[in-house]
C-alpha cells in the first residue's frame, strides 16, 4: 500500500443549471481542489452550504449527484486513477473500499427493509465477506457504537429505532466492509446537540479502533475540531485555507477562516424586566387532538416588550408546541395567554384582526412560507393592504421603507423568492412580519437552516430591529449559541415542562441543574479535546433522540 | 386490536357496504330501464290479457323494494333467480361462463402483468433513452386504438394469413388445456395489448418516483448495479401504487371483456350479458352487473390491502 490512500488533484466538477426563463448552461462548482490522506487519517473539509465539500466527498466515490459532473484533474485511491477506471471496477470501489456516511440516515435508510440487511448488503455484494462472517461483524459494530441490544437491534426496520440510533447504524454500515475510508457527510448535523455528542464520539472511537481513514463534511468548524487530523477549508469550490487542524482552530492565516472561527461575536446586553409584560402565558397544559398524553405540562412564561425570551430545548422538548398555543393553532387544555393586557382567545377563530396584527410568527424554511409565484413587493405588501389598507404609492413607499430595514433595497422589489439566497428569504420573511407593526413576533428556529456567517448576520438584524421598533421577540431554538447572543429571558424546555427559567445571566450561571448542564456542555467548543472532557465529566445520559 | 387488524377490517367492512349500495343501484337501474320483458317474450301480436297474465306470472308487478329484497336475500344465498326468456336458472348457466371469462381474464393476466412490470423496469433502467421511449411509443400506440379493432387487425393477419391460431375462440370442457390456450391466444394477445400501457407506465412512474429517494443513492454508493438498485430497493417501497393500477386492470380484465368476448365469439360471461339486454332479460343483467360489481370491489380491496401490508411502519409498529 503507498502512503497516500487518497491523493486529489486539480479536481474539477461542473453542473448543468436550469434557470427559469433561461436556456440551461453548464457551471463549474468546484475549481481545481487538491489534497492528500494517508491510510487512518481524518480530513475535515468544511464551509458553507454551496462550497463543494459534499461534491467532493462523493467524488472520492467517483460520483455526482443529479446533474454534477466530474469535468476535470484526478482522484486516486490505493494507487488508482478511479477517474480513468471503467464502471465495473468503481462498482467495486464503491462499498468495498469507499463508503459514504450522509446527513439523514433516516432518508437514507430503505423502509421497507430490515437494518440488517442493508448494514451487511455491501460487504457481501463485494464478497468481501460471507453473510455469515458480516452479520457477525455488524453486530460488533452495533456494539461498538453503543447502540441498545447490538445482538437484535439488526432485525428492526429503520422507523422502530431513533434517528440517533440510525445514524449509528449508518455508521456501522460504512464500516461493515472493512473499507480504507469513509465519507462522513454532515452524520452528526439533523441531531439535537446531547445526541451529537454521543455519535460524536462513538465515531471516532471506531475511526481510532478500525484504523479507517475518513473525510468528515461538516459546516460546523467545532465539530470538525474535534474529530480531524487536518482541515481543509472551502468557499465557493475553491481552497481557502489547507492545514493540521491545530493550525487552522488556533492560527487561522486567511480572513475567512478568522471569521469562521470568530462567528457568534455577537454580545448583547441583557435587559431587565420592564414594566408589564407584553406576553404571559399562565399554566398552560397541552396535548394534541387523539392522543392520550399531555406534551405541555403547567407551563408559565412572561415576555417584556422590546425584549426577547428564548425558549430552548431538544426536538420532543414541547417548544414548537408552545408557538402553536400562544398562536391559537392548539388550544390549551388548561390555562390562558395573556397578550398586552387582554386574555387572548383559546381558538385561532376567536381572535381578532387585531389580536393577528399584534402577533407575528417567522419560520425556520423560508423557502416555503413564501409563495414562490409572488414577488417579494407583493409579499411584503400583503399584510400592508390587509392590515393597513394601503394601496399604489403609498403601499410602495412602505414596502421600500421595510426593504431598507431589511438591508436589502428597492431593488429587490420585483424578484421571486428563488431568485434569493437562503439569508435573502429570510429577511424578506422578517420584513413580512414587520410590515404588520407587531407588538412580538414568534421566531420560531429562523437561523437553524442557515449557514453560521448567514445566521449570524440575521441575528444582528433582529437585535437592531428590536431597538428601532421596539418589537419583543419568542426566539424558539435547540442552539445554545444563539440563546447566548440575543436573549434578555431564557427558558430552557425539557419533556414538556419548563425546567429552568429567568434572567439570561441567571440561568447560564452554575449551579445548573442536570438537564441545563447537559444541554450547556453539549454545545461543541473550538478547542482541542473538549469532546473526551465532556464525555469524562456527563452527569447525565443524553435522551437518546 | 392491533392497528393493521383494524385498518384491514376496516377496509372490508367499507368493500362489502359499498357492495351493498351497487346491488341496490344496479336493481333500481334495472328497474327505470325502459321496454317490457313480456311483449319482447311474446311480441307484437300478444293480447293485453296475455301480457297481463304474464307479467303477475313474472312477479313484475309486485311493489320494487319487496322484490329488491327477495332478490338480495336470494343473491346471498346463490340464487340469482331463473332467466324470465328461457327459464334456465341463471346461477347455473351463469358459473359455466364465468368461469369461462376468469379463464381468459387469468391467462390475459398471466401474460400482461409480469411482462408490463417487466417493461417498467426496463424502462426505468434506460430512463430517456430508446428503449423507454420505444415501449412507452408502442405500449401508447396500442392503448389508443380501440380493441375491437386490434382484435380484427390480428385476427386478419394470425389466424387468416398466417393460420397461426383459431380466429374463433370457442372453447368447451372436452377440450385439453393446451388446445383451449390456442384457442384463446389472440383474445388473450389482444387483451394484453390493451392493459399493458397503463400497468407499465403506473409501474415506471411508481419506481421514478422512488428513484429520486436518498436510499436509493445509498444503494447505488454500495456499488450496486442498476438492477440490483431498482429491484432490492426501489420495487420495495413502490409495490403500493403498482398494486392498485394492476388490480384496475385485472378488473377491467374481468368486467371490460364484454367487446372482445363478441369479437372472438367466446362463450363468456360478457356475451351472455349482451344477448341478455337485447332481449330485456332484467334478472339476468342484474346478475351479471352484481357479479361484475362484486369482482370490481373485491380487486380492488385486495388492492387495498396488500398496500396496507406492504408498508413496513403498519406492519411493524414501534
Amino acid at each position: 500500500m503507498s502512503d497516500t490512500l487518497l491523493k486529489v488533484r486539480d479536481l474539477k466538477i461542473g453542473a448543468t443549471v436550469y434557470p427559469p426563463g433561461e436556456k440551461p448552461r453548464d457551471i463549474e462548482i468546484v475549481h481545481g481542489v487538491s489534497f492528500d490522506l494517508a491510510p487512518g487519517k481524518v480530513l475535515g473539509l468544511i464551509g458553507e452550504s454551496g462550497a463543494g465539500k459534499s461534491t467532493i466527498g462523493l467524488a472520492s466515490m467517483a460520483y455526482g449527484r443529479g446533474g454534477v459532473k466530474i469535468t476535470g484533474g484526478e482522484v486516486w485511491v490505493n494507487g488508482r486513477d478511479i477517474l480513468k477506471s471503467k464502471l465495473g471496477d468503481i462498482r467495486r470501489l464503491r462499498g468495498g473500499e469507499v463508503t459514504y456516511v450522509s446527513q439523514s440516515a433516516a432518508a437514507s435508510f430503505n423502509p421497507a427493509k430490515k437494518i440488517m440487511d442493508q448494514v451487511v448488503e455491501a460487504a457481501v455484494e463485494q464478497k468481501k465477506f460471507s453473510r455469515k462472517e458480516a452479520e457477525a461483524r455488524a453486530r460488533a459494530l452495533f456494539a461498538k457504537l453503543g447502540l441498545p441490544d447490538p445482538d437484535n437491534i439488526g432485525d428492526r426496520y429503520p422507523h422502530q429505532v431513533s434517528g440517533g440510533q440510525l445514524q449509528r447504524c449508518m455508521t456501522a454500515l460504512a464500516l461493515c466492509p472493512e473499507p480504507d475510508l469513509v465519507v462522513f457527510d454532515e452524520p452528526t448535523t439533523a441531531l439535537d446537540v446531547t445526541t451529537q455528542i454521543d455519535v460524536l464520539m462513538a465515531i471516532k472511537e471506531a475511526i481510532r479502533d478500525t484504523g479507517v481513514a475518513a473525510l468528515y463534511i461538516t459546516h460546523d468548524l467545532a465539530v470538525v475540531a474535534q474529530v480531524s487530523d487536518d482541515i481543509m477549508v472551502l468557499k465557493m469550490g475553491n481552497t481557502v485555507e489547507y492545514g493540521p487542524v491545530d493550525q487552522i482552530i488556533n492560527n487561522p492565516q486567511e480572513e475567512y477562516t478568522q471569521a469562521l472561527v470568530s462567528v457568534r461575536s455577537i454580545e448583547h446586553e441583557e435587559k431587565s424586566p420592564t414594566e408589564e409584560p407584553v406576553l404571559s402565558v399562565r399554566n398552560i397544559t397541552a396535548r394534541y387532538k387523539g392522543t392520550q398524553f399531555d406534551v405541555l405540562h403547567n407551563v408559565n412564561v412572561d415576555l417584556y416588550p422590546g425584549q426577547t425570551l428564548a425558549v430552548v430545548g431538544e426536538s420532543g422538548s414541547g417548544k414548537s408546541t408552545l408557538a402553536r398555543v400562544i398562536t391559537g393553532l392548539l388550544p390549551p387544555r388548561e390555562g390562558e395567554i395573556e397578550f398586552a393586557g387582554r386574555v387572548l382567545s383559546p381558538d385561532l377563530k376567536g381572535r381578532t384582526r387585531e389580536d393577528l396584527r399584534e402577533l407575528q410568527m417567522i419560520y425556520q424554511m423560508a423557502d416555503v412560507a413564501m409563495n414562490p409565484r409572488q414577488t417579494v413587493g407583493t409579499i411584503i405588501g400583503r399584510p400592508l393592504e390587509f392590515y393597513f389598507g394601503l394601496r399604489g404609492a403609498e403601499k410602495r413607499k412602505r414596502i421600500i421603507e421595510l426593504l431598507d430595514e431589511i438591508e436589502l433595497g428597492e431593488k429587490f422589489i420585483d424578484r421571486y423568492p428563488a431568485e434569493l439566497s437562503g439569508g435573502q428569504k429570510q429577511r424578506v420573511c422578517i420584513a413580512r412580519a414587520l410590515a404588520a407593526k407587531p407588538k412580538m413576533i414568534i421566531c420560531d428556529e429562523v437561523t437553524s437552516a442557515l449557514d453560521p456567517l448567514v445566521a449570524d448576520g440575521i441575528l444582528q438584524l433582529l437585535l437592531e430591529l428590536q431597538k428601532i421598533e421596539d418589537v419583543a421577540y419568542l426566539f424558539i431554538t435547540h442552539d445554545l449559541a444563539t440563546v447566548r447572543a440575543i436573549s434578555d429571558n431564557i427558558a430552557v424546555m425539557y419533556q414538556g415542562k419548563v425546567q429552568r427559567y429567568g434572567g439570561k445571566s441567571q440561568v447560564l450561571s452554575p449551579p445548573f441543574d442536570d438537564y441545563t448542564d447537559l444541554l450547556l456542555n453539549s454545545v461543541p467548543e473550538m478547542r482541542l479535546g473538549w469532546l473526551e472532557e465532556v464525555i469524562a465529566n456527563r452527569k447525565m445520559e443524553s435522551a437518546g433522540n | 386490536m392491533s392497528p393493521i387488524v383494524k385498518l384491514l377490517a376496516q377496509r372490508i367492512a367499507l368493500s362489502l357496504l359499498l357492495l351493498l349500495l351497487i346491488s341496490a343501484v344496479i336493481f333500481a337501474g334495472t328497474i327505470v330501464l325502459p321496454g317490457d320483458v313480456a311483449q319482447s317474450i311474446l311480441g307484437q301480436s300478444a293480447t293485453p290479457e296475455a301480457l297481463a297474465n304474464l307479467r303477475a306470472e313474472l312477479g313484475v308487478n309486485d311493489p320494487p323494494v319487496e322484490r329488491y329484497f327477495s332478490w338480495l336475500f336470494g343473491a346471498i344465498q346463490g340464487d340469482l333467480g331463473t332467466a324470465l326468456t328461457s327459464g334456465q336458472d341463471i346461477a347455473e348457466a351463469l358459473s359455466n361462463r364465468f368461469w369461462n371469462t376468469l379463464f381468459l381474464a387469468f391467462w390475459a393476466a398471466v401474460v400482461a402483468v409480469p411482462l408490463a412490470i417487466f417493461l417498467g423496469l426496463l424502462a426505468v433502467r434506460y430512463k430517456d433513452r430508446w428503449p423507454d421511449k420505444l415501449i412507452s411509443a408502442v405500449t401508447l400506440a396500442s392503448i389508443s386504438i380501440p380493441e375491437f379493432l386490434i382484435g380484427y387487425v390480428l385476427m386478419y393477419f394470425i389466424a387468416v394469413k398466417l393460420r397461426w391460431f383459431p380466429s374463433v375462440a370457442m372453447i368447451n370442457d372436452s377440450m385439453s388445456l393446451l388446445d383451449k390456450l390456442s384457442a384463446i391466444a389472440l383474445p388473450v394477445a389482444v387483451l394484453t395489448l390493451v392493459v399493458l400501457a397503463h400497468m407499465m407506465r403506473m409501474t415506471r412512474a411508481a419506481i421514478l418516483n422512488v428513484m429520486q429517494s436518498a436510499y436509493i443513492e445509498t444503494a447505488e454508493l454500495k456499488g450496486l448495479n442498476a438492477f440490483q438498485v431498482i429491484f432490492r430497493h426501489a420495487f420495495p417501497n413502490a409495490i403500493a401504487p403498482i398494486v392498485n393500477v394492476v388490480m384496475l386492470n385485472l378488473a377491467y380484465l374481468v368486467v371490460g371483456v364484454v367487446v372482445i368476448e363478441v369479437v372472438f365469439v367466446y362463450p363468456g360471461m360478457g356475451q351472455y350479458l349482451v344477448d341478455h339486454v337485447s332481449k330485456r332479460d332484467v334478472p339476468v343483467v342484474q346478475a351479471c352487473g352484481l357479479i361484475f360489481a362484486a369482482v370490481y370491489i373485491g380487486l380492488n380491496m385486495i388492492a387495498d390491502i396488500v398496500a396496507i401490508l406492504s408498508n413496513p411502519r403498519l406492519r411493524h409498529p414501534k
